[in-house]
């Protein structure tokens, strides 16, 4: 069977370490930031306005951000207190984005807007989950609001539940099924009954027995929803990917997964829709794993999203040596952080500290054109004449080769023998694709 | 502190993997074959392997120099390459020639064309062609080891060349290598062992050399069970008749397999990453192209480079291969 699959697309992705250090690590409650700052693009979309100024007095739970457009979230405040001003912080993708940043008054006095909300159909669950702020928490931060409401919702059959994590470190995740496994069984209910979804199935790599072992017994009695344990070999967890493993479907070239009858949430989103559908309390706080090799004690956190990043690194007994780089999300796919003062995202699910040493990355030497980098692209390209055509400018060529298929996994870099930075060059090779010759 | 973090675009890990290491396997691989070329042809084995490794490598660190290129002797693929050259050359060949074959191998077929990755065909196969056809004579004067002289089907000839007939195929001394030929391709167990060690390690896909060996495997034995087939019996009284005879048959086409460079071309040099297809498709074909020539040239032909050329043709074929037989991407449309 394999031969002949192989013969299709060899799709091996990669053999990345696992590092779940943190596995066991219950869930520890961050104590309150000295200040917080709240970026307002922390989701895929326009950025939100901020809707304070300057001397406002916020409680927890309060609007502070309003969504920028229909592909937006709105962003509330996770402290009480009274902000101190509207500041622009330039993220790591250049861009610069405004901040509301907030003095916390230590009461963490909550708004009387935050109060369970009335849901009775597809119309206002949806309703409920915009005024959440809820954005995909698996790390791209796609408001869950528009996924949740796709054109042909008869069309949906089947609700993926995305709980591979197949990130190296990262084990929020898998906390989340450790810890509040009645809130993923919940809000898989919620989904599936407003939505009207026959199928769930919930995607697990091997690598969690544990998870695994808790939500098969969950899902036992209940019919329709089943466990799929998955092959512990990186990128399960990339939507596209772990769509043909659980379905045998494929997304088609520039289209959603709805298209083709699936809706994927992650785990973490999927709990936090019960929690909110019980409490009201939108999305203010994040699990964080803390971890990477000069961190004294790696952790499990939760954290006020805004919390500056070097707050986390302290509460883990801090660095045994000097940082070299600060990753937000895992190693594969995360973002280099500019500073320690950045604030946790609502997408974030890591944060990573490297020494020196570790983040250097070897010096890259000339392609020996061996095709690791075919063998093991999830998607089935062909990175290495990819790159040829991008060298060349052959835009034509770019399409031939489907460049626009890539989803930066960074399968093609990691296996690179000669240590070329390949995620790096499709990258450049689709914005070019994208501008038509330009690079 | 913070105003030195490094920032990167991801991914901020890679695995272990170096060219520098993959090639060290393939030297590692090499080791047993080199050791019964020692064992079978002495001193001058030793020898004429160290002055290839030595000036593949010097002509690869004096281009390099000379150009103000960066210095890329470290990636040892240069040792490969000399290590392979050797195994292509008889071991009575005199040295300055084997320094001209070097020569080839590194300044004209990987330098110019752009170094390692840039080669448009196996560098240690032209040289052995080059070198075939200049020197011909001395390119096939074999020595012959002395253990060698109690199997009188192959006194004076290369197994290849010899009229071998079923029964008496001498397999002990194809597998050990006590026979002639050049240097690296007689000992077929060692050629084995390290086959299997670059395929167990995932250096090299077994595609190339199952498909190749295989595919020829089924060509020799499917032509010598349709030659016995005479015009004037029917189909089935040739069949059966056939049939009688393909323990014979097999037993040839396996001696085929273990005598001349077919070994040694199926595991380190047609599976050169360079000039062999990217995906298993194109491997596919890569491995059934050369056993077709293979076969065809040394079953039709009276020239005694099957192997080599079959490789060299096949390597000018790569980049069409590669582009006929990409994979379908996830969702990709036509």
């Amino acid at each position: 069977m394999s031969i002949f699959k192989s013969f299709k697309r060899s799709a091996l992705g990669a053999a990345v370490p696992h590092y779940k250090n943190t596995a066991d690590m219950t869930t520890e409650k961050l104590p309150l930031p000295a200040k917080l700052i709240v970026p307002m693009q922390m989701h895929i979309g326009a950025p939100c306005t901020p809707c304070v100024k300057k001397g406002d007095a916020v409680l927890v739970g309060s609007v502070i951000g309003k969504a920028g457009g229909f592909v937006s979230a709105d962003i509330h405040s996770g402290v009480s207190g009274v902000v101190d001003g509207i500041e622009t912080r330039m993220f790591p993708n250049g861009s610069n984005v405004a901040c509301v940043v907030i003095t916390p008054d230590g009461n963490q006095t909550v708004s009387e807007d935050v109060k369970p909300p009335v849901v009775t159909d597809h119309e206002s669950f949806v309703a409920a989950i915009r005024a959440s702020g809820l954005v995909g928490l698996g790390g791209a931060g796609f408001p869950t609001a528009v996924k949740l409401s796709p054109k042909d919702l008869s069309a949906i059959d089947t609700l993926l539940i995305n709980g591979a994590e197949c990130e190296p470190y990262i084990t929020a995740d898998a906390r989340e099924f450790a810890e509040h496994p009645e809130d993923v069984m919940s809000g898989i209910e919620a989904v599936q009954k407003y939505l009207g979804i026959k199928n769930v199935i919930i995607g697990i790599e091997r690598n969690k027995p544990e998870a695994i072992d808790i939500m098969l017994s969950l899902t036992k009695n209940v019919q329709n929803v089943s466990v799929k344990p998955l092959e512990s070999r990186y990128p399960q967890g990339a939507e596209k990917i772990l769509i043909e493993r659980c379905t045998g479907r494929e997304v088609p070239q520039g289209g959603l997964p709805s298209d083709i009858g699936v809706i994927v949430m992650n785990v973490a989103s999927v709990a936090f829709v019960s929690k909110y559908l019980k409490t009201g309390m939108p999305l203010v706080t994040k699990r964080l794993t803390v971890d990477g090799d000069i961190v004294k004690e790696p952790k499990n956190v939760e954290a006020i999203i805004g919390t500056p990043y070097v707050e986390l690194i302290n509460f883990c007994g801090g660095l045994t040596a000097p940082l070299g780089k600060l990753i937000m999300g895992g190693p594969m796919m995360g973002t280099a952080a500019m500073s320690m003062e950045f604030p946790v995202l609502k997408q974030n699910n890591a944060l990573l500290a490297f020494s020196l040493a570790k983040a250097e990355l070897a010096k890259p030497g000339s392609c020996i054109r061996c095709g690791r980098c075919i063998n093991g692209c999830p998607m089935g390209l062909s990175p290495v004449e990819i790159a040829g055509a991008f060298t060349k400018g052959n835009v034509e060529a770019l399409n031939v080769l489907k460049t626009d298929l890539c989803m930066e996994c960074g399968t093609c870099s990691f296996v690179c023998p000669a240590k070329r930075p390949v995620t790096q060059t499709m990258r450049l090779a689709k914005a070019m694709q994208r501008n038509g010759g330009k690079k | 502190m913070e105003n030195n973090l490094i920032v990167t675009s991801s991914p901020h890990i890679t695995d272990n993997s170096s060219t520098r290491k993959l090639m060290g396997q393939v030297i590692l691989a090499l080791v047993p074959a080199f050791a019964a070329s020692v064992l079978i042809f002495g001193t001058d084995a030793l020898l004429l392997t160290g002055v290839t490794t030595a000036a593949c490598v010097g002509f690869e660190f004096l281009y390099c120099l000379l150009m103000k290129k960066e210095q890329t002797v470290g990636d040892l693929s240069a040792v490969v390459t000399g290590l392979l050259l050797a195994f292509n050359l008889p071991s009575t060949l005199p040295l300055w020639i084997a320094l001209i074959g070097a020569f080839i191998a590194i300044v004209v077929v990987k330098q110019l064309f752009g170094g390692i990755g840039c080669n448009f065909a196996n560098p240690a196969i032209v040289a052995r062609i080059v070198l075939a056809a200049s020197f011909t004579g001395r390119m096939t004067k074999y020595a012959f080891p002395s253990s060698y002289a109690g199997v009188d089907a192959l006194a004076g000839a290369t197994p290849l060349a010899a009229d071998l007939q079923a029964g008496n195929v001498p397999f002990l001394d194809l597998l050990l290598g006590t026979h002639g030929g050049v240097l690296g391709e007689t000992c077929a167990l060692a050629l084995i062992l390290g086959g299997v060690y670059l395929i167990v390690t995932k250096v090299i896909s077994p595609v190339i050399p199952c498909v190749y060996l295989g595919g020829y495997f089924i060509l020799h034995f499917l032509y010598q069970f349709f030659s016995t087939f005479t015009p004037g019996a029917t189909f089935m009284q040739n069949f059966i008749y056939a049939v009688n005879y393909s323990g014979d048959f097999a037993q040839l086409a396996a001696a085929q397999l273990l005598s001349g460079g077919i070994l040694l071309g199926a595991f380190f040099m047609a599976t050169d990453y360079v000039t062999s297809p990217f995906t298993v498709k194109g491997k596919w074909v890569f491995g059934i192209g050369l056993a077709i020539i293979t076969f065809a040239i040394r079953v039709f032909g009276t020239s005694a480079e099957g192997v080599s050329f079959a490789i060299l043709f096949m390597n000018l074929l790569v980049p069409y291969i590669n582009n006929l037989t990409r994979q379908k991407p996830l969702g990709g449309k036509k």
